[in-house]
């Protein structure tokens, strides 16, 4: 499953990208081993806020879906 | 470093000067720090070739000691514009610039790993490196306990707890400075065991290709290129050997599926992990809601959150519109009250005429939108302080990312509409190059203030005041419509320049919502001023020289006047002498005498509003006839003023149709008529080219009549009662209509394609821009002077 798949207040592994990353989300910490939580969808339903790493990024739903999660 | 030696020398500063950089990730309180350690004297420059600040200032108490303000960045892998100017300053690449003595790395405390990231970049340069912890207030606050002396023992440097915000562990910070300590010992972090080898061969082949890089920048060079296309292309003109090696060896990694790409990213936090675990102790639970969770619970709630962010707006677009005004007035009371004690003091003559139409006029166009500017810059600086703007992106993006543009491009498009130039500088803080630059060339579109005083004047004079459906009035209903259509089309460009024009990499959104703070209003006001003081300085220069420019092609050449103005002239003052004369004839007056008594030549000076009761009141000065003879002396003064005035307006409109502006008005008639336009609107839309409000003072010229500004009923009234030689109406709602739809698209500033230039680096940009706002200008107009027409509108 995806990060996308995640609802809000669920968290997951990361396990890996399915594509090539884009460097700066990497940089920010989304890295294989990394816990993500989804904290909640932007009112429009895309981007989505997350937490890792103890603080918040947001990414749009079009990344969250190329990162590979398993659920904790 | 003596490698850079042979670089050019710094701009004024001695070699002996240790300069001190100070980097960290953005929103981590770098510029406070900044501040703090130069005590708010400082000096702005711009990077030479870029448009990135360059902020310096020397260390308070030590004036051997320069700070700058590298911008903020995640990382040295730069993705955009700023992040790039720290890179390279770091690693001395900056033409004129040494690379740092000293770097002074500002960390989050309360977001440690992460903002280690940048450290650990930093520490591989090999430069003498201080951390500052900051934030240690907000770390407590959420339960994490820093052991601030194992962090520095890890790390293998200095580490300076501050809360900068409260001017804590600044003595300390200053202290390091001063003393600066060795470089860092070599690199403590592993690199995984795949890409190691491949690494330093690169290594040794970028020696060689390029001995002139230190040999401490090496690695994190060869890491950059392996990773970054970006940075590798810098390669390609410099050393080929080394970018035909870079290539080669990613073709390897790729058939051995060996994650390459990964290997720096996750190389730093597998070390740092285990690091931050060590050194911090944690007595919350993290995943506890912060206040912070709390407040974007309301402020990004689904329903609440764009409810809030339009009130914002509403609040923001009342200040810079209604609350601004008082200020305004005051200021264009000034500059005027400057232009008649200047006309006073000078004697008549050309250099009084430019100083007070020309220059004082000018400028004065620029300081009446300062109280607008400020204002904005207050709200934005609020917004950026208090952590909101990222959640204006998190809340926008998604329709933003529908016509092309992104989150981020939401602040700079609403500052468009006080001013694009605050705007379009705005757009800096966009990661992306390809969405920085289509937010740059859509901005222009929202209608920005100066636009106002045009649909004030012409939607009074030619749009109906009634109401639609007895509700909605047709003249607030095409102001809306003008918003609205400026909206729309930068929407539209947007996607097409996406689409068809605008190449660059596919853009992804990360932005970091970081907690709310409480901003420090002292902080916010220095920038407000700041800021603002960039825009009049820079806005001011182009208007000021602009405006003289301007004043000269609408006052020369002098045309000899003409025969029959000198003959009206003439008629009028013989009228009035034989008037006098009648008048002192039928009264029995001495008049030159009488006219000379006090009373009366205080009452001749009267308005003609108050002049009936105070005529009346010398009745009981003058009894029985002399006092009807003071009435009807009045009436003819009166009337001979007036045709002294229209006399001196039809010469004005007579000077102008002959001077430069005139010329290029009539030659650009052909060109204008199918949109609907005379010389005279084509004339004016000439010298709106400058600067857009410009049109109101240069039709009011035109159309003769001495001060009108944009209420006025006599520029109203002039325009409506204007004729055709066939005696059609110049002006009908059709051509007030084309007017203003013209306005709405027509890039009539100076200063934005100035702005623009400086931005993009290049005249590119602002002419492409320039080309497709006017070019859209025009085939609106003619679409809806033609269309109307064929309606039968007309």
């Amino acid at each position: 499953m995806t990060l996308r798949d995640l609802k809000p207040g669920e968290r997951g592994t990361i396990t890996g990208w399915s594509q090539d990353a884009p460097g700066r989300l990497l940089e920010m910490g989304m890295l294989p081993g990394a816990v993500v939580e989804v904290v909640r969808l932007a009112p429009l339903g895309d981007p989505i806020d997350l937490k890792v790493r103890g603080y918040h990024l947001s990414i749009r739903k079009q990344e969250a879906d190329m990162v590979r999660v398993e659920p904790v | 470093m003596a490698v850079r030696d042979d670089m050019a020398a710094p701009i004024e500063a001695p070699a002996r000067l240790r300069r001190v950089a100070v980097v960290g990730n953005p929103n981590v309180g770098k510029t406070t720090v900044f501040n703090l350690l130069t005590g708010l004297r400082q000096k702005v420059a711009n990077y030479p070739g870029v448009t990135v600040e360059r902020k310096s200032g020397r260390l308070t108490g030590a004036a051997s000691v320069e700070v700058i303000d590298l911008p903020g960045t995640y990382s040295l892998s730069p993705k955009s514009l700023d992040e790039q100017i720290a890179y390279d300053m770091l690693v001395g690449r900056i033409q004129g610039e040494r690379p740092p003595d000293v770097v002074v790395c500002i960390v989050d405390a309360s977001n440690l790993e992460r903002n280690l990231y940048l450290v650990t970049q930093v520490m591989d340069l090999a430069l003498p490196t201080v951390v500052a912890l900051n934030m240690m207030d907000a770390a407590e606050e959420a339960g994490a306990r820093i052991d601030t002396e194992a962090l520095s023992a890890a790390l293998g440097l200095p580490v300076v707890p501050m809360i900068a915000l409260q001017g804590e562990g600044l003595g300390a910070l200053r202290e390091v400075l001063l003393h600066p300590p060795p470089p860092p010992t070599p690199r403590r972090w592993p690199l995984m065991d795949t890409v190691a080898p491949q690494v330093d061969a690169l290594m040794q082949v970028l020696g060689e290709a390029a001995p002139d890089v230190p040999a401490s920048h090496r690695f994190s060079e060869v890491l950059r290129t392996l990773a970054e296309d970006g940075g590798l292309a810098y390669w390609e003109a410099r050393a080929s050997r080394f970018h035909q090696a870079v290539l080669a060896a990613r073709r390897t990694f790729e058939e051995a599926h060996v994650p390459y790409r990964y290997a720096e990213v996750s190389g730093r936090y597998n070390w740092l992990g285990p690091l931050v675990a060590q050194t911090v102790t944690q007595h919350k639970d993290p995943s506890a809601r912060t206040r912070s969770d709390r407040i974007d619970a309301v402020l990004t709630h689904r329903i609440a959150g764009p409810v809030l962010f339009i009130l914002l707006l509403v609040l923001i677009f009342q200040a810079v519109f209604s609350w601004a005004v008082p200020a305004m007035d005051l200021i264009e009371a000034g500059v005027t009250g400057l232009g008649d004690w200047v006309r006073a003091v000078l004697p008549v003559g050309v250099a009084a005429d430019l100083l007070v139409e020309g220059v004082i006029a000018g400028v004065g166009n620029v300081l009446v939108f300062l109280p607008q500017i400020l204002l904005l810059f207050f709200f934005l600086g609020l917004m950026e302080d208090t952590g909101y703007m990222a959640r204006t992106a998190f809340i926008m993006d998604r329709i933003m990312n529908r016509v092309g543009l992104s989150g981020g491009s939401v602040v700079p498009l609403l500052s468009s509409f006080a001013c694009a130039i605050p705007g379009i500088m705005a757009a800096r803080t966009l990661p992306n190059e390809r969405d920085r630059l289509i937010t740059i060339m859509v901005a222009p579109l929202m209608s920005c203030s100066a636009r106002l005083p045009i649909y004030t004047l012409f939607i009074a004079a030619f749009i109906p005041a009634g109401y639609l459906f007895g509700v909605v009035g047709y003249q607030g209903l095409t102001m809306f419509t003008m918003y609205l259509m400026g909206i729309v089309m930068a929407f539209i460009a947007a996607w097409v320049l996406k689409k068809y024009v605008i190449k660059g990499a596919a853009s992804y959104f990360a932005m970091e919502l970081p907690p709310y703070r409480m901003p420090k209003v002292k902080y916010v006001l220095w920038r407000m001023v700041e800021r603002s003081k960039i825009f009049v300085l820079r806005a001011g220069r182009i208007i000021f020289g602009l405006s003289i420019v301007l004043w000269f092609m609408a006052s020369y050449p002098k045309a000899a006047s003409s025969p029959a103005l000198e003959a009206r002239e003439d008629t009028v003052v013989a009228d009035y002498q034989a008037a006098l004369d009648s008048v002192a004839a039928a009264h029995g007056m001495a008049l030159p005498a009488f006219l000379a008594q006090p009373p009366v030549e205080a009452a001749m000076r009267l308005p003609a509003a108050e002049a009936a009761p105070r005529l009346d009141s010398l009745r009981a000065l003058y009894p029985g006839d002399q006092a009807a003879g003071v009435l009807a002396v009045y009436r003819v003064r009166q009337r001979y003023e007036a045709g002294r005035r229209a006399v001196a307006d039809a010469e004005a409109s007579y000077q102008i149709r002959n001077s430069f502006i005139g010329w290029m008005g009539r030659a650009l008639e052909p060109v204008m008529q199918p949109l609907g336009f005379d010389w005279k609107i084509s004339a004016g839309i000439v010298t709106a080219f400058a600067a857009r409000e410009v049109i109101v003072g240069a039709m009011a010229t035109m159309y003769s009549v001495g001060d009108a500004d944009e209420t006025s009923v006599a520029l109203r009234d002039q325009l409506k009662a204007d004729r055709y030689p066939d005696g059609r109406p110049v002006f009908t709602p059709l051509v007030a209509v084309s007017l203003l739809v013209f306005f709405v698209f027509a890039l009539q500033c100076m200063s934005t394609l100035a702005i623009a230039r400086r931005e993009t680096n290049s005249w590119r940009w602002p002419a492409v821009m320039w080309l497709y706002m006017t070019g859209l200008a025009y085939l609106f107009s003619l679409i809806i002077y033609q269309g109307g027409k064929a309606i039968g509108l007309e």
